[in-house]
């Protein structure tokens, strides 16, 4: 099982790094198949112009099987973007990381859909309870069970 | 011979006439021993209610085991595929899908059969796009994305499964990123990226993946999350896989497969309000209770069931407490759960170390400081020795001697009133939990005297089913300490009057039993001595096993005729 994560990784690390990396998208650290950093910016005209984010992708053995464990990188470089699915610690509220989450889908699938989720938001704002769920939040964004209750956003 | 009385926990009406007849024999023995009073009336109205297929305080069920609901199931598909001629496969996701309603799924099936097969996951929607290899749909999503952020008219979407699949629909048209050719080079599975893999599987909708990684998903999907609906692993793919194709996947690993048929069997359970899975760790048990499935029924019955694999896997068919809470109802035992929850440590604690507030009965403790009291809350100042208010104390600030003032009479009295309704849970409650207590010392004490028989199997001539009178006796009080449990539950809420008196007079009688039994099991245990203890400890046992039926009885009745009245509301009554 192990060497399929490997492999899949292997591939779309050389994908990332070479010119079919989607646009906007950029890797920034990947020492292991372990974590990975993604820079991700949004293109066009949209609330977040000009605003760079960064993406922190951790892997377990059962990868693609079972999805990585997806959050903004919240640092000094970096902050989490506003967006009614974002909280402010970085964990993402997307069904796709979670019981959407499909082992065709990869690396570059996730940042896009990101990206389009970042693109098509109108309201610059945090969730609903966001400071209860920071306080309690577990460290892997995985624990939590997140309810996808709003397609609309 | 008395100790051949014997009952079997296996047999619903765990009773039969011939031992009824010698169970009323040592009934009368035991009486003459002590308590000789209306007893044997009652015992009499027992003995004949007992006749009967089953006791009024027990329900009628049946345990099922995991191949005899599988055959209801298979029945159900067999049922669907024969009148909608579709195959079984078909059939089953189709039932899930619909929580296994027939009625519901033949209604709808007659309605609109396409709608309802694709949203089961049987059939793929329109138009078909047979999709062989998906190699690289990375670039086309991204060229739809950086199209749709250019376009600010788009439906903005949030960002689920849903939108990856439009995006990944979008790649499949001819308009972006045309598909590699099939033909060159061997398969590549767009999961592992392995191209040795010469075994490709896929589902109708033909989106193919190696055998490998269909194995390695499913039996993650069934292991690890528990789930019986594997839907394909492309993300635009809402097919379910049906039942052979899991199975011819998961070839050789049986017990993932067992798994998997187990994950289907609990959600046909949990869909049909007549079974209920057995909650004790892996069994796999059903119990079907359909007298007991109706909300409005429990108001009337306490469900009480246990399980083929075993009569200790004994639960409420009716509400989550594992475990036999008769005689008390489902909605009252629950009630009291919670009020034992939050209360019982806590009200000791307050009762020894607080005083409320005489003006808004907030509760105080004082950890220092003169009597002069002012409460946080209401700002009421008051003296913590007579209760009285402040005002009327003048300058006696350090002491009070007004101890029979009007005022403080009051105070004390409101006070007192809420104490009194403190120690009432708490006389309930003690009671209450010591039985659980008592009940457990005196399974550890039979541990005990089990060996100690033994022992005395061997040195003496005594027959290893003359020493098992004991075991017997344990049995029995470790029941009835659970009836006595919750009837002291069932008394907490019963409101005062005639009815009330006369349970608690069943519940006084067995609890004297109870304890004399008890009493009897610590007695020592002497080769001489035991003909005359077992005499003793079997008619001790029969008797109290009377006592319990007694009030059983009597409260499933008093049920049935509407005869309990509640001190507070309770649900579904």
């Amino acid at each position: 099982m192990g060497s399929i994560s490997a492999r899949r990784l292997a591939k779309e690390y050389k994908e990332l790094n070479s010119d079919e990396c989607p646009v906007g998208i950029k890797l920034l650290q990947a020492d292991d198949f372990e974590t990975w950093i993604i820079a991700i910016e949004v293109l066009g005209e949209t609330l977040y112009k000009d605003e760079k984010f960064a993406l922190k992708f951790r892997f377990d053995p059962q990868y693609p099987i079972s999805s990585p464990a997806v959050q903004f990188v919240v640092d000094e470089k970096y902050q989490a973007p506003l967006h009614p699915h974002v909280y402010s610690n970085g964990h993402i509220c997307a069904s796709i990381l979670g019981e959407g989450w499909s082992p065709v889908l990869s690396v570059p699938a996730v940042c896009v859909t990101l990206q389009s989720m970042l693109a098509s938001c109108k309201k610059k704002e945090r969730p609903e309870g966001n400071d209860r769920y920071v306080r309690f939040a577990p460290d892997n964004p995985k624990k939590t069970k997140f309810m996808y209750d709003d397609d609309t956003v | 011979m008395s100790s051949d009385y014997e009952f079997s926990d296996e047999d619903a009406e765990y009773y039969d006439e011939d031992e009824d007849m010698e169970a009323q024999d040592d009934e009368d023995s035991a009486i003459s021993d002590d308590e000789m009073d209306a007893d044997a009336f009652k015992d009499d109205l027992i003995v004949d209610s007992s006749r009967g297929k089953r006791k009024v305080y027990e329900v009628d069920f049946e345990s099922m085991s995991q191949d005899a609901v599988q055959a209801l199931i298979k029945k159900d598909v067999d049922h669907i595929s024969s009148i909608f001629g579709i195959d079984s496969g078909a059939a089953s996701l189709l039932l899930r899908h619909m929580n296994w309603n027939k009625e519901k799924l033949i209604e709808k099936y007659m309605d609109n059969p396409t709608s309802l097969n694709i949203a089961a996951g049987v059939t793929v929607a329109p138009p078909p796009t047979p999709s062989p290899t998906v190699t690289s749909p990375i670039r086309s999503q991204a060229s739809s994305s950086t199209a749709r952020a250019k376009s600010p008219s788009v439906t903005t979407k949030r960002t689920t499964r849903r939108t990856a699949a439009e995006q990944a629909a979008k790649s499949k048209s001819p308009v972006i990123a045309p598909e590699p050719p099939k033909e060159l080079g061997p398969f590549v599975c767009p999961i592992c990226f392995d191209d040795t893999q010469t075994i490709t599987l896929a589902l109708p909708c033909g989106d193919q993946f190696c055998e490998s990684c269909w194995k390695i998903f499913i039996t993650s999907k069934i292991r690890d999350e528990g789930d019986h609906c594997i839907r394909c692993m492309a993300t635009d793919c809402s097919l379910i896989a049906p039942d052979s194709f899991v199975q011819s996947t998961l070839s050789d690993d049986h017990a993932t497969f067992e798994r998997y048929e187990e994950l289907i069997v609990r959600h046909f359970v949990s869909c049909n309000s007549n079974l209920k899975f057995c909650p004790y760790p892996s069994c796999t048990h059903t119990v079907s209770c359909p007298s007991a499935a109706s909300k409005s029924s429990l108001a009337t019955i306490v469900p009480t069931v246990y399980c083929g694999a075993s009569a200790t896997h004994r639960f409420c068919f009716g509400c989550p407490i594992d475990g036999d809470h008769r005689p008390v109802i489902c909605s009252v035992a629950k009630l009291w759960l919670k009020k034992c929850q939050d209360d019982s440590e806590t009200a000791n604690w307050i009762k020894s170390n607080t005083k409320e507030c005489s003006k808004c009965q907030s509760t105080i403790e004082k950890n220092g400081g003169c009597n002069h009291m002012t409460c946080k809350k209401c700002k009421y100042e008051f003296c913590w020795v007579c209760m009285g208010p402040w005002t009327e104390h003048g300058t006696a600030w350090y002491s009070c001697n007004r101890y029979d003032d009007k005022s403080g009479v009051e105070a004390r009295d409101a006070q007192a009133r809420s104490r009194a309704s403190l120690e009432r849970y708490l006389h309930y409650y003690n009671r209450w939990a010591n039985h659980e207590q008592s009940a457990k010392l005196s399974v550890d004490l039979y541990a005990k005297t089990e060996k100690k028989m033994e022992e005395m199997q061997i040195t003496s001539d005594l027959t290893w089913i003359e020493v098992q009178f004991a075991k017997k006796a344990v049995d029995e009080v470790e029941k009835c300490r659970m009836t006595l449990k919750w009837t002291y539950a069932m008394a907490y809420y019963l409101a005062k009057g005639n009815e009330k008196e006369m349970f608690e007079d069943n519940q006084r009688d067995l609890e004297r039993a109870v304890e004399d039994l008890s009493e009897l099991l610590e007695s020592p245990i002497e080769p001489e001595t035991i003909p005359t203890l077992r005499q003793k400890m079997t008619d001790k046992t029969v008797y109290v096993q009377k006592r319990n039926e007694i009030l059983l009885e009597d409260t499933a009745k008093g049920y049935l005729d509407g005869r309990w009245a509640w001190d507070v509301t309770v649900d579904g009554l």
